[in-house]
């Protein structure tokens, strides 16, 4: 089989069989399959309401606010680290806008620029802390969650004496953050696009993207060809602060108001909307692509249960099961992925 | 040797706390030559091509390059200098393409500004000419991964990033003790290519055929020690053998082993 030269003189022609098998072995191709066969189930078992506009609506607004959490969150996993403050960073940057723009009246700009550095911060602490001390960055995300929802419920009480803060966005912002479109479709969609572009960019077209794979796969060789290993991971978790900061905006817009208790769901939601979409779990491999098919497949599901007349206790269980079997699936794609050369010869038997 | 060595050990020692890795080694290192390094496990092989690579610092004795004093504080310096490593199994990023990896570092990019992107097919096409220029045949497409190659490909492809990036001295820290017969064929072939280029190898084996095929000039480890260095043809493969097991006879145990192993019937 290895006497197969000839291969380097003849042009290798695309064939359908080809780029089908081709397909198959990016990192997406799992989390496709997953996505079209819950889209499927639901439309089935939720029939006529779940393929209306407003049952599209439902899955979607969950799955922007997640996505765009998901995306960013994505890119610290591939970089072989884990965020799990995100969770608090959402509600802590929901409650400085809330509280700065919505109790102490300042401009809107203001309190949302307050916000987006509140989340920034936490996650450049987080880098520093993480590249620093060569702690887990497990422990160390763990670790500032917990510590900034005590931050957030402690400092939201002193101030206002309350731990629910309303605030009436100024109509640019309600219109570009906080609209329902139709009535039914959050602005978030619009924003979760923009996000998506911008990580393709960052992960397929910079030089960064190279890098991040490279931090992921192996650090030490990373840091041996010359890569700013340390700049690199402190950004990345700036941006994972950025991205779930973001969505409290978007939230705190949408509902006028913030609650202290709000967004822990999106801490291990978005993990599973990424290992889903089939990131490696331990760096070095995945896609934008796949984690947006990801967070669609945890949305429908998380929402599609509501149009079938189950209990919605149900859903628990099906994204239990879907993540295992993602992470199985996963495995034996990038199985294939591995031995990418041998499936043309295969294929030529 | 008429010509300058380009690397050169000056009586360099290693101490770590408790033992001594390395005692008292000079070596010169020559372009277009391969040098083997040749030593039992625990020989101080490891220990000599990490001050090579600027990983150690010698606790005595000097390293030069092209006949100048240097000090290596990292890596990175001593890649700086045009020096190398590979180590056993090559490529690193198993699930990154072999145009990614390549360039790894050192992305090529297209565009200006906001716009400049990484240049996918100038690095797919980079990486498999100089990959093909070796004599990998098999690999036509950059976007495969790098984990999906055999052993002695990602060999190749380590290799040819180094000479690609104008290595002057290629180290290989035993490329072919995870091979099998014909895979480690083709990276000794490879080295030679690697030498006919003018690059200075040094090849780390405890592999004594694989380095007497390949090799212009030995040195021989024995704990720490330069035990014996010598040029191709001054030695036979049996002696080779016999000073790499610590100087004692090999003969004598391969024949106690053949005794019991009933390849020689025991003469009562």
């Amino acid at each position: 089989m290895s006497h197969t030269t000839t291969n380097s003189t003849t042009a290798p022609t695309k064939t359908l069989a080809g780029s089908i098998t081709g397909f198959a072995r990016r990192p997406e191709f799992g989390a496709l399959i997953g996505a079209l066969a819950v889209y499927a189930f639901f439309a089935v078992a939720g029939g006529a309401p779940f393929l209306a506009p407003g049952g599209s609506a439902s899955w979607l607004n969950v799955a922007s606010e997640l996505g765009i959490i998901a995306l960013l969150v994505a890119l610290v996993m591939i970089a072989g680290d884990l965020d799990l403050s995100v969770g608090s960073v959402l509600a802590g940057s929901s409650m400085v806008l809330a509280i700065s723009s919505g109790y102490y009246g300042l401009p809107t700009i203001v309190g949302i620029l307050l916000a987006i550095g509140f989340g920034v911060g936490v996650g450049v602490i987080n880098g520093i802390l993480v590249t620093r001390t060569n702690l887990p960055s497990f422990v160390v995300t763990l670790a500032t969650n917990f510590a900034v929802v005590g931050l957030t419920l402690g400092f939201t009480r002193l101030l206002v004496g309350s731990t629910a803060v309303s605030f009436q966005a100024d109509p640019w912002a309600k219109f570009l953050f906080g609209e329902l479109i139709d009535g039914k479709f959050e602005t978030a969609i619009i924003w979760w696009v923009i996000i998506a572009l911008a990580v393709g960019w960052v992960l397929y077209q910079s030089p960064w993207g190279n890098w991040i794979y490279a931090i992921g796969g192996d650090v030490v060789s990373a840091r041996a060809a010359g890569i700013p290993v340390e700049k690199v991971r402190i950004s990345l978790f700036a941006g994972s602060g950025f991205a779930a900061a973001f969505v409290g905006v978007l939230q705190t817009c949408l509902y006028n108001g913030s609650q202290v208790a709000m967004g822990q769901s999106f801490v291990f939601n978005s993990i599973i909307a990424v290992v889903i979409g089939g990131v490696l779990l331990t760096g070095g491999y995945g896609s934008p692509i796949g984690v947006i098919l990801g967070t669609l497949t945890f949305a429908i599901v998380n929402q599609g249960i509501y149009y079938t007349g189950w209990n919605a206790d149900w859903a628990s269980l099906i994204l239990g099961i879907l993540l295992l079997i993602a992470v199985l699936a996963n495995n034996s794609f990038r199985r294939m992925a591995l031995t990418g050369g041998d499936t043309k010869s295969k294929g030529k038997k | 040797m008429s010509a300058t060595p380009i690397l050169s050990l000056k009586s360099v020692s290693k101490h770590f706390t408790g033992y001594r890795a390395l005692d008292d080694v000079s070596l010169d290192i020559y372009p277009g030559k391969v040098l083997c390094l040749l030593g039992d496990n625990g020989a101080g092989k490891s220990t000599l091509i990490k001050i090579l690579s600027g990983f150690h610092a010698p606790t005595s004795g000097t390293v030069e390059l092209n006949g100048k004093a240097v000090v290596f504080n990292s890596p990175k310096d001593a890649s700086e200098a045009g020096i190398a490593t590979v180590h056993q199994f090559g490529g690193t990023f198993p699930l990154m393409s072999i145009g990614r990896s390549f360039f790894v570092g050192v992305e090529p990019t297209k565009g200006w500004g906001i716009f400049k992107r990484f240049n996918k097919k100038l690095a797919n096409e980079t990486a498999v000419r100089e990959m093909q220029s070796l004599g990998i045949t098999r690999v036509t497409d950059g976007d495969r991964l790098i984990g999906g190659l055999s052993g002695g490909e990602r060999q190749a492809a380590a290799i040819a990033r180094a000479v690609h990036f104008g290595a002057n001295v290629l180290i290989l820290d035993e490329p072919t003790a995870a091979l099998g017969v014909k895979e480690a064929s083709h990276v000794l072939r490879i080295i030679m290519q690697a030498r006919n280029k003018g690059v200075a190898v040094v090849l780390v084996t405890h592999n004594v055929s694989h380095a007497l095929t390949v090799g212009d000039n030995f040195a021989v480890l024995i704990r720490g020690k330069k035990a014996d260095d010598f040029a191709k043809g001054q030695r036979t493969r049996e002696e080779v053998t016999d000073l790499m097991a610590g100087g004692e006879a090999m003969a004598e145990l391969e024949a106690e082993l053949a005794t019991l192993t009933g390849a020689i019937p025991i003469v009562e």
